[in-house]
């Protein structure tokens, strides 16, 4: 019975190292190559490095802007999801503490829009916000923020709805006798007990808006290169990376490095996070 | 004059608490989803002041356009591929992090650390990965399988974008698992064992019926990302090679934004809108069906 245990344990083992393998792999052949030059790598792709030398990864900075693009990506993300995390609370608490048959109209749009793809509405996105309003090209970055919000705030005002419902209303209505008006109600007593709700909310919204592809390249790209986001700066070195892995390579691992520091430190919040999230 | 100052005062309420909000949902989702519907009627190249009214040309052309077809047939089998593993291999991996084993919370960090990049740079990642290391890995063992690039084959460029969407999502679908293993009541399973039941029958007769409810949500996320992916085909295989991997997604992007024919494009948008809606409607409602208690 003990030798059966052993062994099952055992081969429990061996598949979770193999997946494991498969899964951390590709990051480990990243960092490496990172560290070689063009000919070092094309020799052998998983020699180890013979020197530790940042050159490389100074050069590829610059040529993608790295900290102009950082900033953008950072400004973007941050602006954007505070105002989602406030916008988002107030109009969820409102849809519950005011169950008027439009707002309860409203509410279950925003729900029903969360199945719409944005494949699927992007190009007449860009014919309103680029042809006919002319924003994307006046003001390429807020136009951005502003889509994030529109975007973001269905899944947002769902999860704070489910969660409003629980808080006894009770709380509030002590406060406006205390003599708090409904916006010092809410900033005071609603917001504070959000916070949880507004964690998970936030840790979805960073990873999709952060690592975000398709709108950004389709309000930015022409915007010149001084408005990229991450993922549109490393652009740069497509077309000519299949030759130039030295400054490639880096410049993939400084895109991946911010997100890859926060998931060391904060791993455990961003698992439940996103499983809240996506379970809800 | 009391209950027009609070009239006064409720709308100024409304619009204070559900303006912002509405107003960004209003002008960014619903305003562009109608106007899409109208632009599917007039023939546009996204430049032009003229917008000719073609009525249901642009449908026409859709039924006709082999390309898109061909792009939306590829888009099912590549769902249907990797929904099928994503949820394996996940189910398998919550299964086992589950288990009570040491440095299980370790495997369970590194397994979802994939999600944390965007499909962009994953594409790029394994791209490297396909070109360079796994061709030199060909070589010096002499494998044929790892010979050439999968890239540049057809066939290994369509399970090259399958096993990297694994890679991608599986640590994801992974935490979903656990969190409804979790929930599975203990005391039943230890009836079962004292009652002589196989932890192998167990787990298909007790464990996967209890389970079905985190089935629901990751065969849901993982059919709606399937049929739009975008960021992991761009990266990943361009669409190539000679277009054999263009998704229904970047077949959209191109039709709207490489050739200028709005109309069609957006008119095949909302086919793949359709197919994607009502596929996953179907799955939810009979799934739903499957969900038992404990």
């Amino acid at each position: 019975m003990q030798m059966a245990n052993a062994l099952k344990k055992g081969s429990i083992y061996v598949v979770l190292l193999l997946a494991l393998l498969f899964f951390l792999v590709p990051f480990l052949i990243l960092l490496f190559n990172a560290f070689k030059t063009n000919a070092e790598i094309i020799a052998s792709p998983f020699s180890l490095p013979v020197s530790i030398s940042f050159k490389n990864f100074g050069l590829a900075m610059d040529q993608m802007k790295y900290w102009s693009a950082f900033s953008n990506s950072a400004m973007i993300t941050f602006i954007s999801l505070t105002v989602i995390l406030i916008c988002s609370a107030m109009t969820a608490h409102y849809f519950v503490r005011n169950k008027t048959r439009m707002n309860t109209m409203w509410f279950l749009m925003m729900v029903a829009s969360m199945i719409i793809p944005f494949q699927s509405i992007m190009i007449p996105l860009v014919s309103i916000y680029g042809a006919e309003l002319g924003w994307i090209q006046s003001q390429p970055k807020l136009t951005l923020m502003f889509m994030y919000v529109g975007f973001g705030s269905s899944l947002a005002v769902f999860v704070y709805h489910g969660f409003i419902k629980s808080i006894p209303l009770e709380l509030e209505e002590a406060a406006q006798i205390d003599g708090c008006n409904s916006i010092q109600t809410f900033f005071k007593i609603v917001l504070p007990i959000l916070m949880p709700t507004a964690v998970t909310i936030g840790i979805l919204h960073v990873l999709w808006i952060w690592n975000d592809y398709l709108l950004p390249v389709l309000i930015l790209q022409n915007a010149g290169s001084d408005n990229y986001t991450l993922p549109l700066a490393i652009q740069v070195f497509r077309g000519s990376y299949s030759s130039d892995y030295e400054r490639y390579l880096p410049a993939v691992v400084m895109v991946v490095l911010p997100i890859m520091v926060v998931y060391l430190f904060a791993q455990r919040f961003i698992i439940q996070g996103v499983t809240q999230g996506s379970v809800k | 004059m009391i209950s027009e100052k609070n009239t006064v005062k409720r709308i100024g309420n409304q619009l204070l608490f559900t303006g912002p909000t509405l107003l960004a949902f209003i002008a960014v989702i619903i305003v562009p989803f109608i106007y899409g519907i109208y632009m599917t009627f007039f023939k546009w190249d996204g430049i032009s002041s003229s917008m000719p009214y073609v009525g249901f040309n642009n449908y026409e052309a859709v039924f006709n356009d082999t390309k898109f077809w061909t792009s939306v047939w590829l888009t099912i089998k590549y769902v249907a591929a990797s929904v099928f593993l994503i949820n394996t291999v996940a189910f398998l991996l919550a299964y086992l992090v589950t288990m009570g084993i040491r440095g299980q919370n370790f495997f369970r960090t590194a397994f979802f650390s994939p999600n944390l990049i965007g499909g962009l740079v994953l594409g790029f990642i394994w791209q490297f990965m396909f070109n360079n290391f796994f061709t030199s890995i060909g070589e010096k063992f002499g494998w044929e399988l790892f010979s050439k690039t999968w890239l540049g084959n057809e066939t290994m460029a369509f399970w090259a974008l399958v096993l990297v969407t694994v890679w991608q999502y599986a640590g994801y679908m992974m935490v979903i698992f656990i969190a409804g293993l979790m929930s599975v009541p203990k005391d039943i399973l230890e009836a079962a064992t004292i009652d002589g039941t196989s932890g192998w029958k167990q787990l298909i007769h007790m464990v996967l019926p209890l389970m079905v409810p985190s089935f629901i949500v990751t065969i849901f996320l993982s059919l709606q990302r399937g049929f739009m992916v975008y960021d992991v085909n761009y990266a990943l295989t361009g669409g190539g090679p000679f277009g054999s991997t263009v998704m229904a997604s970047m077949h959209v992007y191109d039709k709207a934004f490489q050739r200028f024919d709005y109309g069609v494009g957006q008119a095949e948008a909302f086919v793949l809108f359709f197919i994607v809606a009502t596929v996953t409607i179907v799955q939810v409602y009979l799934t739903k069906r499957m969900e038992v208690e404990a």
